[in-house]
């Protein structure tokens, strides 16, 4: 029956489960705490998440360099920040419990997820970074003809 | 599995083989990859999605004024509740397939049978509400103008609410009928006939003074812009083409055509996930039921198709997000 000890506990070891089971449980109840309230910021769409939280830099190398470290602070609707972090938290409790990532080797791990993680990224970097652009050839009527 | 680690030293040390580093059988380490280059796939489409949607950012349709339906409530306006529904669905069953995979590890059949089974009644139901939902999407419910540059204009009275065209049309009558091949020229097609055409949608709207424009552009506050009188009247003499009911993969009443291209393919392709699921999952309990994995005293298939039906679930968190809440 060659399968390695299950972990049992989530929240880096805040929360300890006596059983398999009850692990189980606890995560898919966190996971619907989590939607429940994905699903209420979405009907209610409070306005004070609607605007960004800080306005961009002017000016400078600096300027340009803390805009691009702050870009999700600064471009995006706090709003939808919640909502991709909490994505990313469910993301994170499937994989881990439900997928029983949380017992497998660290080069596996890293494997599958470091591999993943950095592909995405790179492959949303440049998409919506292109997207952007276009976007602002057809507002402006400034079409280049190699854009 | 353990035992192999265990003898390596007495094999001749790390290049004398038998070496499981990653002390994952080889079937669940395929399936891991597999499971990368799928979520890869996945991330193609909504990166996709993600860049038209920039391209065309303040003209996107919102989400929850489109998916406002839930079965049995018919005008009743319930944005989001379908697909929360639809998520706790595949959530649930993931919990259920985690419970089978644990209960084969305790090798313990019936209950890994039962818990399989359930995990199948879910992925049916979700598969059945995506059609539903597929349905509603392309049924449509107001209708719509689409002008002669292709955007989309909508109706509303004064009050801001919506108005179907359906119910300000003025019949006329019309003996336009669709193009049959067995009329003529077989390979041509007419476009599809909607239930008014654009004439009687203008006429109609000319002849009622309460109604108005939205236009797909947003304004400042996010929301779409609303003509005045004057401007919608002028906006439907001067752009106005075709009537659009619904939604298809060249138009559709909502705004962007691209919204609805991708509404299908990443819905469609989750879709297919699920079912496919479903259909591994359907095989898997037959063997778990005629006592296969018993007799092999070893639950692993369980884990591995249960591996493939948390990655559906997994996706889906990611569609939730990125396609009705973002």
């Amino acid at each position: 029956m060659g399968h390695h000890e299950h972990s049992l506990a989530i929240f880096r070891g805040r929360l300890k489960f006596k059983t398999i089971e009850q692990k189980i449980w606890g995560v898919f109840i966190f996971l619907s705490i989590i939607t429940i309230v994905e699903v209420i910021f979405g009907i209610i769409k409070p306005q004070s998440l609607m605007v960004p939280f800080m306005s961009s830099f002017e000016g400078g190398f600096m300027a340009t360099m803390a805009n691009l470290f702050l870009s999700p602070f600064i471009f995006m609707k706090p709003l939808n920040l919640i909502f991709i972090v909490l994505t990313i938290v469910k993301a994170y409790y499937i994989t881990w419990d439900f997928m029983h990532m949380r017992d497998e080797t660290k080069a596996l791990r890293r494997m599958v997820v470091w591999t993943a993680i950095f592909l995405i990224c790179y492959l949303i970097l440049i998409l919506l970074v292109e997207g952007d652009y276009i976007f602002e050839v057809y507002k402006n009527n400034y079409v280049k003809f190699d854009f | 599995m353990e035992t192999t680690v265990a003898t390596t030293a007495s094999q001749g040390g790390v290049w004398g083989g038998g070496n499981q580093p990653l002390r994952a059988s080889y079937g669940k380490m395929m399936m891991w990859f597999f499971i990368v280059s799928d979520a890869l796939t996945f991330s193609g489409f909504l990166a996709a999605y993600g860049f038209s949607r920039f391209k065309f950012v303040d003209a996107w349709p919102i989400a929850d004024e489109v998916f406002t339906h839930f079965p049995f409530l018919h005008g009743v306006p319930a944005p989001m509740f379908y697909v929360a529904f639809m998520t706790f669905i595949l959530i649930f069953s993931s919990v259920t397939m985690v419970l089978a995979v644990d209960a084969g590890h305790k090798m313990k059949q019936s209950k890994v049978a039962m818990y399989m089974f359930l995990t199948i009644i879910g992925g049916a139901i979700f598969v059945g509400s995506q059609a539903w939902e597929w349905a509603t999407f392309i049924k449509g419910e107001y209708g719509a103008v689409e002008t002669k540059g292709g955007k989309i204009l909508q109706f509303l009275d004064t009050e801001g609410n919506r108005v179907a065209i359906g119910s300000f049309a003025e019949s006329m009558h019309s003996t336009a009928t669709e193009h049959e091949p067995s009329n003529g020229i077989w390979f041509m097609s007419g476009n599809d006939q909607t239930s008014y055409n654009f004439e009687e949608v203008k006429a109609g709207f000319l002849a009622n003074d309460n109604l108005l424009i939205r236009t797909q552009y947003l304004d400042e506050n996010g929301h779409p812009t609303v003509l005045s009188r004057e401007a919608s009247i002028a906006k439907i003499k001067k752009d106005g083409k075709l009537v659009v009911e619904g939604a298809n993969l060249k138009r559709n009443e909502y705004g962007h055509p691209l919204f609805a291209d991708f509404f299908f393919f990443i819905t469609g392709f989750h879709g297919f996930h699920v079912f496919s699921g479903v259909l591994i999952n359907i095989i898997i309990f037959f063997n778990v039921v005629i006592g296969t994995y018993e007799r092999r005293k070893s639950y692993e298939m369980v884990e591995k198709v249960g591996l493939y039906w948390h990655f559906v679930d997994l996706v889906w968190v990611f569609v939730f997000t990125f396609f009705y809440l973002v």
